[in-house]
């Protein structure tokens, strides 16, 4: 236990977190099935308010599965999965983040064509109300809220500093550098309103400074904005700098859990990596 | 001919290589030669398939220029003029021409123009030999007689040559001119062709104004314009593209370039205007020209309702005439005095409150199973419905409402709280009426747009499964656009059956859905002036499926040109007529992306994360 957390959180904490309550979201033999490939294979998982749980595993061991099924993008085919003590079984993507989880894509899935500002208010859909009737007679209440949904578009994208603000509101989100989509990815996830955020390799493809720097932010995620989060990360040291509590996956399976020095340790996960071949170290 | 299709010798015998830009291989040139053969056979297959569909025997009676050009033989220019510029296109590397264009580029036009043709030489030879009548049916016998001047085949083959070659190289002539002097030459050709397409609404105003001593000059009196006019309008279009130069141009992008509040009063200035313009214009107008206005101003409605479902939720209706149909009947239903079951004979304005909510349902209806579709398969299941509701107004079993195919006749016009009543017979009232549900229209789709609605529907055209993931319920938000779509259709629909004061099946064929989606492509989707403008282009001059345009001959080639303009857009302007910025940012992203990297917008990865260098 003598990883060093950026955070500033107690170990002890987590602990604390991790046993007492009932955790925010929570899986139960979970499995997905792809014909004959059992991507997810009686996973059982779990994260708490608060809690920064890294996913990591070798190439194809099923961690963006593992989202997609949270999220209801792909169908499961057995397990439950319960956020906030009720199950999401058979809602629709929608309804999941309306629910409060919301995510970002592994290869990055902005709305092209829609301006940066655009991009977060649209992912505000769900926390807003006003239809057609308030904007064809632009009534009091259409135009509160859409100034409303603008202060906070703004204010979500302020967390990246001056990154996404000014005059960079109004281009498209095409025309974005590579680590800018990824944080625009971000913004538009936090626009949501989540209690949980899912974060599909959010430094990939990043240079160093830039990965060091966005690891700090997902820290200040938890800590600003109340987030619970769940990283899937190849990186190690982001995944060291992050996490409460590491989450290994292989072939579907859990085959460890525990804070990264135990786990980058463990024999069984050494043997999965290295099974695998060392690229993904 | 070979001589002046080699390079410039300045560029040719550089020879040195390390200079740039490179001068041509001749391999690069080589290719000149091909391309040459190939566009002037096209063309001379274009020239012989437009003459044998006899377009220029029923076009030669439109008179263009007075006494030497009419529609049909302009038909006949159209192909060699476009080979013969075309083939002049630059080779450009790395978006630079690789050599100036001169004298290669007309010869290389007239070449090809004159190849282009020698296909209607071909053809008077064809014809004078041999009997083809049996397997092509179109053409009249007055083609051979028309392609000749009345003269011997021989003067046919000698004439179309020349032609093809001299009006080929008028296109390559056009490569060569700088952009001024083209911009002033495209005006003048396009100030003739105006007034020449514009003539009976010209004809029509200036008589309303009282101003016929100025059309009786400009036109002759069996119509078309005076070559004389032809030659002074020419000139004074010319001087003032001169002196104008680009004005226009500069005028909009100083538009473009004004921020907020100012720009919108300059927006608001120009609506304002424009729709002064178009409430004073048609008590000038005579019958003509209001029915024309009219009869655009009912596709507008039902384009820009088409254009909510299309332009905005990216959703591909086919079968959009139904809603049209729904609202005309609904509307004929329930204001005719004949209608054969149920006749309660409401006033215009109450039905219609009835008609948005039958449509309203019957939308719902047919695109909550729809909707849930995406693509192909959702076109396909949209063409058929479209289909559907036709057969049903057709079929015997509801003819004891719908009147089958004798459908509903002696509707009464459309009363407006008992102070006019607006009917067919007056033209200018129903263009008044249909002025006003147009705005109603514009109004619906741009605040729409503008709205959290109109960004969740951008946001489904744009990636559907992740606008899901990002808490959007699309089908609702897709079913909605169809909703505000078979409404606005349904305005359109009361206004016509209170306009035609009778309502048939056949007046809703698929063609209807088809033509509606043509002019929205056409003019830009998702963009209200540009569905505007490509009604009033397509509508207006060519005619809708039943309405005659200014260009009425056209009539029987209607669908034809209908076609190749589309197939043209596709190719040269994918995005249309007038786009809307998103739609041309989907189409050209690339470049688009690339410009601004120019001006220095898109920071490259690296250069970003060193400058904001680590805030631990
Ligand atoms: N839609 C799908 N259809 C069929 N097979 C799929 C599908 N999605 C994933 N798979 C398979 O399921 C397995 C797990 O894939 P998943 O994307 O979850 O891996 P991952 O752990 O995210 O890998 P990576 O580190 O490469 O992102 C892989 O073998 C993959 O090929
Ligand atoms: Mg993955």
């Amino acid at each position: 236990m003598t990883a060093t957390n950026g955070n500033g959180l107690a170990p002890g904490a987590d602990a604390a977190n991790g046993t007492g309550r009932r955790p925010l979201l929570e899986t139960r033999g979970l499995s997905v099935d792809f014909g004959g490939l059992h991507a997810l294979d009686g996973l059982d998982f779990e994260v708490h308010e608060g809690e920064i749980v890294s996913v990591i595993g070798p190439n194809g061991a099923g961690k963006t599965t593992l989202f997609n099924a949270i999220t209801a993008t792909v169908e499961r085919s057995a397990g439950d999965i319960l956020f906030e003590g009720t199950s999401l079984l058979g809602l629709d993507p929608n309804r999941v983040t309306a629910r409060g989880i919301a995510r970002t894509f592994q290869n990055v899935r902005l709305f092209a064509n829609m301006t940066v500002l655009e991009n977060v208010m649209v992912s505000q859909h769900c926390r807003t109300r006003q239809h057609a009737f308030g904007a064809l007679f632009y009534t009091p209440s259409f135009r509160r809220e859409e100034a409303e949904i603008r202060r906070r578009a703004e204010k979500v994208l302020g967390f990246f500093g001056s990154r996404l603000v000014g005059y960079r509101f109004d281009q498209p989100a095409f025309t974005l550098s590579y680590a800018n989509r990824r944080r625009l990815e971000i913004a538009r996830a936090m626009a949501t309103q989540p209690k949980l955020i899912l974060l599909d390799e959010p430094v990939a493809g990043m240079n160093p400074v830039e990965s060091a720097e966005l690891t700090g932010m997902i820290g200040r995620l938890r800590d600003e904005w109340g987030f619970a989060i769940v990283v899937i990360e190849h990186q190690m040291d982001v995944v060291r700098e992050v996490s409460d509590r590491v989450v290994v996956l292989d072939h579907g399976t859990k085959i460890a859990e525990g804070d990264y020095a135990d786990v980058s340790t463990d024999p069984r996960v050494i043997e999965a990596y290295l099974g695998q071949g060392t690229e993904t170290s | 001919m070979t001589g002046v299709l080699l390079p410039p010798p300045e560029t040719g015998a550089m020879g040195g290589r390390a200079e740039t830009p490179p001068a041509p291989s001749r391999a690069v040139l080589a290719q000149d030669w091909r391309r040459l053969v190939r566009l002037g056979a096209v063309g001379a297959f274009a020239q012989v398939f437009i003459a044998l569909s006899n377009m220029p025997v029923r076009l030669d009676e439109r008179v263009v220029v007075k006494p030497v050009l009419s529609l049909g033989y302009l038909t006949l220019l159209v192909v060699p003029f476009a080979a013969g510029y075309r083939v002049g296109h630059q080779i450009k590397r790395e978006g630079m021409p690789v050599y100036a264009a001169g004298a290669h580029e007309v010869a290389g036009g007239a070449a090809c123009g004159a190849l282009a043709g020698g296909g209607l030489s071909l053809l008077a030879v064809l014809l004078a030999n041999f009997d083809l009548r049996e397997p092509l049916v179109n053409w009249s016998p007055m083609l051979a007689e028309l392609l000749a001047f009345g003269n011997a085949t021989w003067f046919a083959v000698v004439v179309w040559l020349l032609i093809g070659a001299a009006i080929g190289a008028v296109g390559g002539i056009l490569r060569t001119l700088g952009p001024r002097t083209r911009r002033a030459a495209v005006t003048m050709a396009l100030a003739v062709a105006g007034a020449a397409v514009m003539e009976p609404l010209v004809v029509d105003l200036a008589e309303g104004m009282r101003l016929e001593a100025l059309t009786d000059r400009l036109y002759a009196r069996r119509g078309g314009v005076n070559w004389t006019s032809a030659l002074g309008l020419a000139a004074g279009s010319g001087v003032l593209a001169v002196l104008g130069r680009g004005r226009i141009r500069q005028a909009r992008a100083h538009i473009a370039s004004l921020e907020g509040a100012k720009r919108n009063r300059a927006n608001s200035g120009l609506i304002v205007l424009t729709g002064a313009a178009l409430i004073i214009l048609p008590l000038f107008a005579g019958k003509l020209t209001n029915e024309l206005l009219a009869n655009v101003g009912l596709f507008v409605l039902l384009a820009l309702g088409l254009n909510v479902v299309v332009g905005l939720a990216g959703i591909l209706d086919l079968g959009y005439v139904a809603f049209f149909a729904v609202g005309s009947y609904s509307a004929a239903v329930l204001t005719a005095a004949t209608s054969p079951r149920i006749n309660p004979e409401l006033p215009w304005l109450v039905a219609l409150i009835a008609v948005v909510i039958i449509t309203g349902l019957v939308g719902l209806f047919i695109g909550a199973p729809v909707i849930r579709m995406r693509g192909d398969y959702l076109a396909i299941v949209t063409l058929g419905f479209g289909e559907i509701i036709r057969l049903l107004f057709l079929s015997d079993w509801l003819s004891g409402w719908f009147g089958g195919s004798q459908g509903i006749t002696k509707i009464p016009g459309a009363g407006i709280f008992g102070l006019t009543s607006v009917a067919g017979t007056d033209p200018r009232r129903v263009f008044y009426l249909v002025l006003a549900f147009c705005a109603i229209a514009i109004y619906v789709s741009w605040r729409l747009e503008r709205s959290r609605l109109g960004r969740a529907w951008t946001a489904v055209r744009e990636d559907e499964t992740v606008a899901e993931a990002m808490g959007i319920n699309t089908v609702n938000v897709k079913l909605l656009a169809f909703v505000v779509g078979a409404i606005l259709g349904s305005f359109s629909g009361a206004i016509f059956s209170a306009k035609v004061g009778s309502v048939f099946p056949n007046s809703f064929l698929i063609l209807v859905s088809i033509v509606i989606l043509v002019v929205v492509i056409f003019g830009g989707m998702g963009s209200i002036v540009g569905v505007i403008a490509g009604s009033a282009v397509l509508i207006g001059v060519l005619g809708g499926p039943k309405q005659p345009g200014l260009l009425a001959e056209f009539s029987e080639f209607k669908l034809l040109i209908y076609g190749a303009l589309l197939i043209w857009m596709m190719l040269a302007r994918p995005e249309g007529l007038i786009p809307s910025v998103r739609r041309s940012r989907e189409l050209h992203q690339e470049e688009m992306a690339q410009d601004a990297w120019l001006r220095g917008q898109v920071e490259d990865d690296d250069g970003s994360g060193a400058q904001a260098a680590p805030t631990p």
